[in-house]
């Protein structure tokens, strides 16, 4: 920890960041700029997520850090390690013992609680970005709540593909107030950020914008009457622990064009295994390293 | 502003640096009732037709606009908000160039639904359904819904454009120059169209146009415009018939001649 500040960041940008984050708290889903910094990560992860843990860490936390569902990827790694050392804090990969979770892609399969907080990062903050690319004209939509052409988008989906062809980062809307991008978490993630016991905070580095959702709001995913929101998953149980309900990766297990579905939540499967579900391939020797840690 | 009027404008007054664009305007537009603007290039009509929406501020010069509930709005006065909302749903604007209106990359279906999912429709059996209903009205074949309007003619894009607009059942019309840029026979089947939409709606339009002929079909009403000065107004036929002015004498007259 020598010649870091605590959580690498200087109090006064953690200051800075922790008073976007109230703002952002006060409005939820409303995108709240920020002075993003430079982090000494490797690139491709984006910083939003990881300043604003940097920002809520304290010396009492646990932390667990996921990179599409898994503990156990380099990214995931490299970034507990990194607050491991800089903020001196307990690191897990179990989500029942976390009490900050920072993740990219996923939400974890067991419920969050009151006490946890989860930090997701966000690589494109404005749910309008692909349908207006003014900035100027996406904040008056958001200030007006001029949200029609986004009903627009999915009124084309259903009238070319039979239903809502989105099936990463659909949009939510907040509170019944704003429209917010959920981060490229599957759509299967989204009913967990409705009412969530858990504070969940979101970081943009790059496009420099803050937003949250405080614990017990509504987060409603944009649909219609007749073509109701609908979660979709691979049709399969998870071939290590058994599990029918939980969000399956699908791995090649040899070169032979062997296939396993597996949950992608890492934690989530090991807990079951631990208790004693088993999978139909269970025991088999999977090629990919998914032996508890 | 006299008892009944939609619309109701006293000395709107806007200059382009020393071109005076508007000259203390004033304009009233009944439930109902087409109104006609008229008046050579540059004359000063688009000019108006922004201010009478809100979509220009004038330097000087009021306009009051009666609600459903007849409550009075002075247009200019409105906090941004609630001027939006009402150009989603009691007003329309249809722009001389559909591409400015329409989304050229969604389908006709989509085009026509959007102020519907604006103001909050969300069955999607039920927009598509108020969407062919509203191609049938405007001519458009029911099984063109789906396709883009870039694979569709002048004349449909602007009857889309049309469609679009008064799909949520606007009281109020801007129209400026609808049927300019268009083959004079796809002109006048746009014109009847209107006509009949107009009346049978019952809807108050306040339409900008130069050509004397479509004013004459078109409007109850007519104002006069030169140079951002209204010089006549009146019943359209009366006008046209027995010019009073020396300027609306001349654009009759080369009417006539041409
Ligand atoms: N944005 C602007 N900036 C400067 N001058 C303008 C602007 N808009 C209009 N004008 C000028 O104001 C006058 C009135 O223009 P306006 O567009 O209202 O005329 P018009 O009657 O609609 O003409 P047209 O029949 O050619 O459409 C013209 O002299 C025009 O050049
Ligand atoms: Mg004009
Ligand atoms: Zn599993």
């Amino acid at each position: 920890m020598k010649g870091y500040n605590f959580a690498y960041l200087d109090e006064q940008t953690k200051r800075m960041i922790r008073r976007a984050l109230l703002k952002a708290v006060a409005i939820p889903g409303h995108q709240v700029p920020f002075g993003s910094r430079e982090m000494p990560l490797p690139y491709g992860w984006g910083t939003g997520g990881i300043q604003v843990t940097a920002a809520v860490l304290g010396e009492a936390d646990v932390l667990k850090v996921i990179d599409q569902g898994a503990d156990d990827t380099t990214n995931a790694v490299s970034i507990r390690r990194f607050f491991g050392r800089t903020a001196g804090v307990a690191t897990t990969t179990h989500t029942t013992e976390a009490t900050v979770i920072q993740t990219r892609h996923r939400i974890p399969e067991v419920a969050l609680r009151e006490d946890q907080i989860i930090v997701y990062q966000v690589p494109q903050p404005e749910p309008l970005s692909k349908l207006e690319p003014s900035r100027a004209e996406t904040r008056r939509m958001h200030g007006l709540a001029e949200y029609g052409a986004m009903h627009v988008k999915l009124y084309e989906d259903i009238t070319r593909f039979g239903h809502v062809a989105i099936s990463y980062d659909y949009p939510v809307m907040v509170n019944g107030r704003y429209l917010m991008a959920p981060s490229p978490i599957p759509a299967f993630d989204n009913p967990k950020m409705h009412m969530m016991p858990a504070l969940q905070l979101f970081g943009a580095g790059r496009e420099q914008r803050i937003y949250a959702v405080p614990p017990w709001t509504a987060v409603r995913s944009l649909d219609f009457e007749d073509h109701p929101f609908r979660t979709t998953r691979a049709p399969h149980a998870c071939g290590l622990c058994g599990a029918a309900d939980s969000y399956l990766d699908e791995v090649v297990t040899d070169d032979r064009g062997g296939r396993l579905f597996v949950c992608s939540d890492t934690d989530f499967c090991e807990g079951r295994r631990a208790a004693g579900h088993l999978g139909s391939e269970a025991g088999a020797e999977t090629g990919t390293d998914m032996a508890a840690e | 502003m006299a008892d009944e009027t939609l619309l109701s404008a006293r000395g709107l007054s806007l200059s382009f640096g020393a071109i005076p664009a508007l000259v203390g305007v004033d304009a009233d537009l009944w439930p109902g009732e087409v109104l006609a603007v008229v008046g050579e290039s540059g004359s000063g009509k688009t000019t108006l037709l922004n201010v009478l929406s809100g979509r220009m501020a004038p330097h000087s010069g009021v306009t009051w606009y009666r609600d459903p509930e007849g409550v009075l709005h002075d247009v200019h006065a409105m906090p941004m908000p609630a001027l939006r909302a009402l150009h989603r749903s009691d007003w329309g604007f249809v722009h001389q160039n559909p591409r400015d209106s329409l989304r050229m990359g969604v389908t006709a279906g989509g085009n026509v639904g959007e102020r519907l999912m604006a103001q909050g429709m969300r069955h999607y059996g039920r927009i598509r359904a108020e969407a062919i209903d509203w191609l049938r009205q405007v001519e458009i074949d029911a099984d063109r819904v789906d396709h883009l309007p870039r694979t569709f003619s002048g004349g449909m894009l602007q009857r889309l454009q049309i469609a679009r607009t008064l799909v949520t059942h606007p009281r109020l019309v801007f129209m400026d120059e609808p049927t300019g840029g268009l083959d004079v026979s796809v002109q006048a089947r746009l014109l009847d169209l209107i006509r009949g939409l107009v009346a049978r709606l019952d809807i108050a339009v306040v339409l900008v146009t130069h050509d004397l002929a479509v004013a004459r079909l078109l409007a109850h009403r007519i104002m006069v415009m030169q140079r951002g000065v209204v010089v006549e107004t009146g019943l359209t036929d009366q006008v046209l018939d027995d010019p009073q002015h020396p300027y609306t004498q001349l654009l009759v007259s080369s009417v006539l001649q041409a």
